[in-house]
This record gives C-alpha cells, sequence and structure tokens, in this order.
C-alpha cells in the first residue's frame, strides 16, 4: 500500500531552486570530490607500486644487448632519470589528458589497446553477473524458504560446486559438449572468422554494435559465441550470490517482524519476499557489486580457454613482458571499475534502506 | 451457555534436543470467554510457546499436540495452512514483545497497517487510509497523516508497541494475545500502553490473554490468571485472590515483589524444593 513519501515542501521565494535541489547539489559535489580523491590516490598507488617492482622497464624496451649510452639515452627518453615525484606528477598529467603512454608488446598507445580490449571482458562480465543474479537470487531465497529439504540440499551442491570446480576445465568441458558436439553454441572468440572486422566498433561491445548497425546475422552469431564463457563465469558469481542470498534470509527469517507478519496472516509467499527479501537488498547489493567487479577485472583462465581478447589476459601478456605502461593502464581501469560500482552501491542503499538516507 | 472463546486441553508442545524431545509446555488446559486472562511465569515456563501455539506459529521442528484447541468451534490443529491465514490477524491476533524487532525496517508504518488490513478484507485506497488514520487516533497518536509516513527507526518504544496494536486490531479479531507487550518499554509508557490495550478490548468486547512475567500487572488488568511453571499451571485463580494463592510457586514470587515502605533488608529466594519443579 502505497502513502505518499514527499510531504509538501515549505515555500520558497521564487528564483531560488527547491531546498531538495540543494540538498542533491551539495551531495553530487561531494560525490565527486570524493571520486576525484579516490582517483588520486588509485594514482599514486599504482604509480608507485609500479616503480618500486624489481622489473626494468627500459630494459624491456632496449633488450639485452644494448650498450650502456644506448640504456641512458632510451631512459632519458623515458624520463625516468627524473626524480619519482616529478614523474608522478607528469604521469598524472599525461593520465587526464588520456595518454597512458604506448604499449610495449603491442606497439600502439594503451589508451587505445584498453578501448579495446576493456568492452569485450564488459560484454562478458555484465552477461554473466545478469545469468548470476538472475539465478543465484532466486535459488538462494528458495533455499533459505525450504531449509533442511532436498532442494536446499541440491542447490547447496551447485554452490560447493561453483566454489571448487576450477574455470577452465568447466569451459573446456562446456566447449566439447556444447560446441565440438553438439554444436549448440559457437567456439572460441568473439566471432565466426568470416563475420571478423565486418561491424565497425562504435562501443567496442559487439552484441550492441551490431544493434546499432541492424545486423541481426551478426549479432546472434556473437550472442552463440558468448553465451558460453558467459554461462560460466555466471555460474561461478550464481554459487557466491546463491550461497549469500540463502544466509542473508535465514537471517531475516529468524527475525521478529517475520512472525509479525505471519500472525498478520500474510501469505508465506509475500512473507519470504516482501518481509524477508526487501531488508536483505542492501547487504545483496554489496555482494552483486563486490562479485561484478570480480568479472570485469577479467578471467585470465576463462579468456584464454575461449581466445577472448579480454582485460585479463592483456593484463597478464603486458605483466610478463613488464610492458608497465600497459600493466598500469589496466590496473587503472580495475580501479576504476571498483570504484563505480562502490558508488553505484552507495546511491543504491540511500533509495533501498530508509535508514541509510 | 454459550460455548467458550478458546478450549484448550492438555496442550503439549515440545522441541527436539541432542537428547531426546523436551517438552516445553506439559499439559495444559483452560478456558477463555471474552475475557481478560492472565498468563504470569518466569522466562522458559513456556507462556510464550501457549500463546504461539494457539496461532499455530510453532514451526517445524517443533511439535503441538492437544486433546482439543478448539477457538470459536474451530480445531486450530485440524486446519490447513491456508485456513489458518484466514484465521491470523483477522480473529486471532498477537502483540508482539519489542517494537524494535517486531516491525519491519524498510516498510512505512502506514504500510505494515494497511497489510494487516488489506490481508483480509478487500477495501478502497481512501477507505483503507481512512481506516488506518481511525485506528492509530484509537491508539492516541495524535498526528496519525505524519506517523504513517514514518519508519519504524523513526519513532520511539511506546509509540512503536502502539503502532503494533493498531496493526494488529485493525482487523477487529475476536482474541488478541499479548505476549510480554510492556517489557522491552519505559516503565513510564507501560502503563500508558497497558491502559489502550484494556480500553479497546473492554470497548470491542474481545478475548484477551496478556502474558507477562509482572505478577502486579497482570493482576491490574486481567480476571484471571495463570501462573505458569516449567510448562505446567500450578495455579488459576481469579486476579483479586492473587493473595489467597496456595501453591508454593506462587507464594513464592510473591514474597518475592518488593513493597513500597517495606523494611525487608533481603528479598526471599524462591525455595524450588518445595515443589516438583524443574
Amino acid at each position: 500500500m502505497a502513502i505518499d513519501q514527499q510531504s509538501a515542501p515549505p515555500p520558497l521565494a521564487p528564483g531560488f531552486p527547491s531546498r531538495r535541489m540543494q540538498r542533491v547539489a551539495v551531495d553530487l559535489g561531494s560525490f565527486i570530490v570524493t571520486l576525484c580523491l579516490t582517483f588520486l590516490g588509485l594514482m599514486a598507488i599504482t604509480f608507485f607500486i609500479g616503480r618500486v617492482i624489481p622489473i626494468d622497464p627500459v630494459l624491456s624496451v632496449v633488450g639485452d644487448r644494448a650498450t650502456q649510452a644506448q640504456y641512458d639515452a632510451a631512459k632519458i627518453a623515458m624520463g625516468l632519470d627524473q626524480p619519482l615525484w616529478q614523474q608522478f606528477i607528469s604521469y598524472v598529467g599525461n593520465v587526464l589528458t588520456g595518454d597512458l603512454g604506448r604499449s610495449i608488446s603491442t606497439g600502439r598507445p594503451v589508451a587505445e589497446d584498453l578501448a579495446r580490449f576493456f568492452p569485450a571482458t564488459f560484454e562478458m562480465a555484465t552477461l554473466g553477473i545478469i545469468i548470476g543474479v538472475a539465478l543465484g537470487v532466486p535459488l538462494g531465497v528458495t533455499a533459505a524458504a525450504r531449509q533442511g529439504s532436498w532442494l536446499d540440499q541440491a542447490i547447496r551442491v551447485v554452490g560447493l560446486l561453483g566454489y571448487s570446480v576450477p574455470a577452465f576445465w568447466l569451459g573446456l568441458v562446456g566447449l566439447a559438449i556444447f560446441y565440438a558436439r553438439l554444436q549448440w553454441v559457437g567456439g572460441p572468440g568473439r566471432l565466426d572468422i568470416f563475420y571478423d572486422g565486418l561491424v565497425e566498433p562504435v562501443t567496442g561491445m559487439i552484441l550492441i554494435d551490431a544493434l546499432i548497425r541492424g545486423e541481426t546475422d551478426i549479432f546472434w552469431n556473437a550472442v552463440s559465441h558468448i553465451i558460453l564463457p558467459a554461462s560460466v563465469l555466471g555460474f561461478f558469481s550464481l554459487a557466491y550470490i546463491a550461497r549469500m542470498t540463502r544466509s542473508f534470509m535465514l537471517d531475516q527469517l529468524s527475525q521478529e517482524f517475520v512472525t509479525t507478519a505471519r500472525v498478520k496472516g500474510v501469505p508465506e509467499r509475500i512473507v519470504i519476499w516482501r518481509h524477508a527479501f526487501n531488508p536483505i537488498r542492501v547487504p545483496l547489493i554489496t555482494v552483486i557489486g563486490l562479485s561484478y567487479a570480480g568479472l570485469l577485472e577479467g578471467s585470465v583462465m576463462i579468456e584464454t580457454v575461449f581466445s577472448w581478447p579480454g582485460l585479463g589476459s592483456y593484463l597478464t601478456t603486458a605483466l610478463l613482458n613488464a610492458d608497465m605502461n600497459a600493466v598500469l593502464g589496466a590496473t587503472l581501469v580495475i580501479g576504476a571499475v571498483f570504484i563505480v560500482i562502490n558508488k553505484v552501491s552507495d546511491v543504491l542503499y540511500r533509495v533501498l534502506d530508509p535508514r541509510a538516507r | 451457555m454459550t460455548s467458550p472463546l478458546l478450549e484448550v486441553e492438555n496442550l503439549r508442545v515440545s522441541f527436539p534436543t541432542h537428547s531426546g524431545r523436551v517438552e516445553v509446555v506439559k499439559g495444559l488446559s483452560f478456558t477463555l470467554g471474552r475475557e481478560r486472562l492472565g498468563i504470569v511465569g518466569e522466562s522458559g515456563s513456556g507462556k510464550s510457546m501457549t500463546g504461539r501455539s494457539i496461532l499455530k506459529l510453532i514451526r517445524k521442528p517443533g511439535e503441538v499436540t492437544a486433546d482439543t484447541l478448539r477457538f470459536d468451534g474451530i480445531d486450530i490443529l485440524d486446519q490447513s495452512e491456508k485456513q489458518m491465514r484466514a484465521v491470523r490477524g483477522a480473529r486471532i491476533s498477537m502483540v508482539m514483545q519489542d517494537p524494535k524487532f517486531s516491525l519491519n525496517p524498510v516498510m512505512t508504518v502506514g504500510e505494515q497497517i494497511a497489510e494487516a488490513l488489506v490481508t483480509h478484507q478487500k477495501l478502497g485506497r481512501r477507505e483503507v487510509q481512512q481506516r488506518i488514520l481511525d485506528m492509530l487516533h484509537a491508539v492516541r497518536i495524535n498526528d496519525p497523516e505524519r506517523v504513517a509516513k514514518l519508519y519504524p527507526h523513526e519513532v520511539s518504544g511506546g509509540m512503536g508497541q502502539r503502532i503494533m496494536i493498531a496493526m494488529m486490531l485493525i482487523p477487529e479479531p475476536e482474541l488478541l494475545i499479548a505476549d510480554e507487550p510492556t517489557s522491552a518499554l519505559d516503565v513510564s509508557v507501560q502503563a500508558q500502553v497497558l491502559d489502550i490495550i484494556d480500553d479497546l478490548v473492554t470497548r470491542k468486547g474481545m478475548g484477551l490473554i496478556l502474558i507477562s512475567h509482572d505478577l502486579a500487572l497482570v493482576s491490574r488488568y486481567c480476571d484471571r490468571i495463570l501462573v505458569m511453571n516449567a510448562g505446567r499451571v500450578v495455579e488459576e485463580c481469579a486476579a483479586g485472590q492473587l493473595e489467597q494463592a496456595q501453591h508454593p510457586y506462587t507464594r513464592g514470587l510473591l514474597a518475592a515483589m518488593p513493597v513500597i515502605d517495606e523494611t525487608r533488608d533481603e528479598l526471599p529466594v524462591l525455595d524450588r524444593t518445595q515443589w516438583a519443579g524443574t
């Protein structure tokens, strides 16, 4: 039963924005300030860690047969002879202008690389988390509502599998069954080879780009390729989300206000979804957010098995080649993802929990 | 003679433990008309379990048996879960102990009261609204429009309990079970809350079961008192005759109550060897 949430605002002089607008503006201002500070902190940490690890970025550029003179010249050209704080300031300046440096292993600017690799990961992770939430939450709620039943046991076994099965094994078995034998899905890669490069990237996410261009057969081909790796990722987040949902729900179902609802004669379905589930949305958002952020880092295992050109494999290759510009760039993106997801959860908390307003 | 509102005969509630089933209510019998019955006893004496088994709210693995558990001719133990839902709230209701925990933290007060009403009656939006405001007014909340929009964490304990009463009485049940309705409240608001319950129960001619551990309070607000200990009724008497109670447990409880102006240095402790207690 909805009852009007807002009482009438007090009258204000004409020409002044309402108090609610003022509050929103203040909230937004503090939001942006904290966001900038967090980013600065993130840049500082990635930068200094990048500089203290015992990898010589100069050596990886000039190779180990270079003379001392060539080495020194390269070092000066890369700006590594300057004091650390000056390097940091020029690094921050470069990042702000969108210049993340050039990757040694790909030879392209890191920003350009990230614009190619991150959308691939983003697409797969988003689909994965959608699968994980759409199945994991109802499974967790069902398991808690029927605690101790065979259904609960079955769901717990699924959860346990999600914790203990290695990702690469599940990926390979999935490919062997659904691609090689049943031919229900596409194989490794984002598209069949003859569709490759036909869609001009707009967002970099093939599903969306194909829809924008109206290329439905490319869209369905991309779906057939992404569905298996996304399901494997979805299964792992499902296992985690279902497990957490179950334990949050059990906690709520033993609360007094759930008994109150039953005393009122409320049907069990409403007891479970309105009275027990609604209060757990806030902790659940934390779990889902962290799980999503984890997927957005890119899973090296899944990306390798499915030849998926994503952030995880890009970062791993960069690390192995001592490609510090690429490593710092990718780390920055991952850090930014965590910050954004945290901020979004903060906003959602306030919407969902009246106590946090 | 009309049949009583509630008949309970040989009610037993048990729970499994590592060392076999433990009975927390051991063969309780009483009848209740449209009157006010007090159940008193110490913690763990089975009084809350009695209240919950009348609503069939004891969940598995707990088990309830009785020779008779009849409410207005309905055999409670025979009812399906669906049939019970039509009884709960609408005909038998229960005020719970602590409004801090027994109100849903993410629903407004108005939404929660409305839910109690619309679960049992199909009413128009405007009518529901009016009934809520009237009910909040009846529990002496002065600005019901404002309070209906508040969340439980925004109201005080005393107001929370009045909201609880409003929620439980709005479908106009015939029997109200009040399970320690004031033990979480300040002494200063206890009397206020009980006065409201008493007033509404009397005005609507409902039956009341007041569960409490406070002998003085129960004897003030009830017509009849059951004293429970370790799952059994040890004493049943009219509220006015509590002073003449016979059972050593009741005598012990009465003796342990401090009286203003008294000169005892120490209050006596219950001597449990006097009866076949735990």
